[in-house]
């Protein structure tokens, strides 16, 4: 089976670790992967802040990107359900673009979901010392309705508690440009949910989503809070070197 | 730097409250879980057949009801004002607030009338009618028991459903307390106690009862009244003349209909099977009958409605102010309903707002949301209110309301971005641009902090992560030729 790797800006940028742990994942379960030129960014900030023509440019430009993948992958719950949910709504009704977008869509995945879904692997032969709770990002809940996926995979992990975390739906105020427009709102909204993840016992957040990680971590860090946040393909690759050696 | 908008004073002073907070957060959590709570029951009632549909089938089944009657808004809307009439009943179109309140004036004026008494109702807060009325010199009382708090309190209701969601016990206790002239206790018996036998004298002596409505059936010209506390059954039977102002969109074509907003609405917003009283009010008092208004006025409102209708958000008029929204909102959690400053409050009244009263004073408001979507999840008539909210915000920005520095950098990420060459020229580079804010953790790795402009939005209450030396596409290179090498 071969794969194709749409990073995220955010990845490539700020923690290509996990887009090297997500090829050494799908690497180590025989699939093949590349890693096509001309992508950059899902257009996702462009969107969700009313620059919407500038939001088609950069959907045309995964489409061309990726036309020709059977699969893509993405660390990213979030630009996959930009991918899935909103491609389509911005071609018109009936066009040829429309329909490259829904097909697009189809073929889009977020990691876990691939996984899951399309291997069937949860059990990735990992070993993690910690107490933890996955923070599922909003888009990946409620427009991919990725939500058991991600857990399965983690309640595989060996010496990791997976602790309930109380209203899962809740978001937790990172919503991208809205972090930087509101910051006063984001910021209670992060507090409201670290509060809620320290009450749990935790000292590991997980999560698919390196938005909502970069501001609950960020947060946590400038509280001195005793956390530590983690992309999920990042704490198996781990889970998975550390069980071996 | 520049000074603070109203709305973002509102924000601050919300946030710093943490009275407000605590009952704000207390109250929504409570509604939302006993509404998830109720639904799943409802799921489960469908599967044995003991229920009309499970969440998924009513709420397909009132878009469709919705759909048809906004597709068809002028024929029902002329089918309810033959009906009513034929009933016995007067109708009245009014185009604007304005118009509304001074046909209520009239009609008071008419009657002599200088005591109104009002059930809850959104639309009367919409349009400022108590305001208007009291202007003129008429007393205008509360009797729904929230209203009743915040109209003592002067104040507009912080929720749709639960006017005084904001205020505490002792807050409340010490409104009624000034109206009693003594202390009052904080317990239910004696505040709700308060209130009733307060209430009851003003129900007994009002001339003119006010009221809205939850639907209007089309086919019979009946107004329907879905409350707890009875106030809208007093407020419509005890005194000689009941006004309802009832805003255009709230129609359904047949009796049948009612049917499935029943099971939806209360469920959606208290998480209750039914609520305690539903009234129907088919016409004023018939010979013979023991109560009723001998005069009954009802008055349909535009106000910016129709100019709703057949656009992109014509689905946001088949809302029926569950406040199931505002309770999954978390910025709502944050905020309560008062930092909005609109009438309707959370995400339906981020959307509302502006459509019905333009961008001038509310663009702002579309910036309060993260775009979560768990409005839209818990909508029982699944409004896509964040996608008509990234829609508010494309019209918005298209008449360059835009922060100026916003837009500079959203502009350059995307020349940039849409340029492969240059996108992966500024990812190397980039841990070279913030060098001056860089800084070294004890474990030697590096995050960034006081950024300048507008990222100190982020860096002021959040530290954020280095820039990669080596972003992931230099990195893919190496681990090719690690594959190759095998």
């Amino acid at each position: 089976m071969k794969v194709s790797l749409f990073i995220t800006c955010l990845a490539d940028h700020f923690a290509p670790q996990v887009g090297e742990a997500v090829y050494r994942l799908l690497r180590r379960h025989g699939v093949e992967v590349d890693f096509p030129e001309g992508q950059t960014c899902c257009g996702q900030p462009s969107w969700n802040t009313g620059h919407l023509d500038d939001a088609r440019d950069f959907a045309r430009l995964y489409m061309k990107a990726f036309a020709k993948s059977e699969y893509i992958i993405q660390p990213s719950g979030s630009c996959a359900g930009h991918v899935r949910y909103f491609y389509p709504e911005m071609f018109p009704e009936g066009s040829r673009e429309r329909q490259e977008a829904i097909a697009i869509g189809r073929r889009t995945y977020e990691f876990t979901e691939f996984m899951v879904r399309v291997l069937g692997v949860k059990d990735v032969g990992a070993r993690f010392p910690g107490k933890a709770v996955f923070h599922n990002n909003c888009h990946m809940q409620r427009e991919l309705k990725v939500q058991e996926e991600p857990l399965e995979m983690l309640r595989c992990v060996r010496d990791l508690e997976l602790l309930e975390l109380p209203r899962p739906d809740l978001c937790c105020g990172f919503g991208g440009a809205f972090s930087i427009k509101q910051p006063e709102i984001s910021t209670a909204m992060a507090d409201d949910k670290v509060d809620a993840i320290a009450a749990t016992g935790a000292n590991l957040i997980v999560s698919s989503d390196l938005g909502c990680l970069m501001h609950q971590g960020g947060r946590i860090e400038k509280r001195g809070l005793p956390i530590r946040t983690l992309h999920i393909a990042e704490l198996l690759w781990e889970g998975v070197q550390q069980n071996v050696g | 730097m520049s000074a603070k908008t109203p709305f973002l004073e509102r924000v601050e002073k919300a946030l710093a409250d943490d009275h407000l907070r605590g009952a704000v957060r207390y109250t929504a959590e409570n509604l939302y879980l006993k509404r998830k709570a109720v639904m799943a029951d409802l799921d489960v009632l469908a599967e044995k057949g003991e229920a009309l549909g499970n969440f998924e089938e009513l709420r397909a089944r009132a878009q469709e009801i919705k759909r048809h009657t906004l597709a068809h808004l002028d024929a029902y809307l002329k089918q309810a004002a033959e009906q009513i009439r034929k009933n016995g009943g007067v109708v009245h179109w009014a185009k604007d607030a304005r118009e509304a309140n001074q046909i209520v004036l009239e009609i008071c004026k008419k009657r002599g009338a200088k005591k109104l008494i009002k059930s809850k109702s959104m639309v009367t807060e919409e349009i400022h009618l108590n305001q208007a009325l009291e202007a003129e010199g008429m007393e205008i009382v509360e009797s729904d028991l929230g209203e009743y708090i915040i109209q003592l309190a002067r104040e507009t209701p912080a929720h749709i459903v639960i006017p005084a969601i904001h205020k505490t016990r002792r807050q409340i206790a010490d409104l009624f307390g000034a109206v009693a002239g003594r202390e009052l206790a904080t317990d239910t018996k004696t505040l709700a106690g308060f209130a009733r036998a307060t209430l009851r004298q003003k129900f007994m002596t009002a001339d003119v009862g006010v009221t809205g409505a939850n639907f209007v059936v089309a086919e019979t010209g009946t107004l329907c009244l879905v409350t707890n506390e009875g106030n809208g059954r007093l407020t419509s039977s005890v005194p000689p003349c009941q006004i309802s102002v009832v805003g255009m969109e709230k129609l359904v074509p047949r009796l049948e209909d009612l049917a499935v907003m029943l099971n939806l609405l209360p469920r959606s917003a208290t998480g209750q099977k039914i609520t305690t009283y539903f009234n129907m009010i088919t016409g004023p008092r018939r010979p013979g009958e023991p109560d009723g208004p001998e005069e009954l006025h009802v008055i349909f409102l535009d106000n910016g409605r129709s100019n709703i209708l057949a656009t992109q958000y014509q689905e946001v008029l088949s809302c029926i102010r569950c406040g199931a929204c505002l309770n999954s909102c978390p910025v709502y959690r944050q905020l309560g309903g008062h930092a909005y400053g609109s009438i309707y409050p959370g995400p339906i009244g981020t959307v509302l707002t502006p459509l019905l009263q333009g961008f001038d004073q509310w663009d702002e408001l579309l910036q309060a949301c993260s775009l979560c979507g768990a409005c839209a999840e818990n909508c029982p008539l699944g409004i896509q209110l964040h996608k008509h909210i990234i829609r508010l915000r494309g019209e918005a920005v298209a008449q360059g309301r835009e922060h100026p520095l916003m837009r500079t950098a959203l502009k350059a990420v995307h020349f940039a971005w849409t340029r492969p060459g240059v996108y992966k020229f500024v990812a190397r580079s980039a841990h070279l641009g913030v060098k001056p804010f860089t800084r070294r953790r004890e474990d030697g790795s590096e995050y960034l902090d006081n950024l300048p402009s507008i990222a100190a939005g982020w860096t002021n209450s959040r530290t954020m992560p280095a820039p990669a030396r080596k972003p992931f596409h230099q990195r893919w290179a190496e681990l090719q030729r690690e594959e190759g090498a095998k």
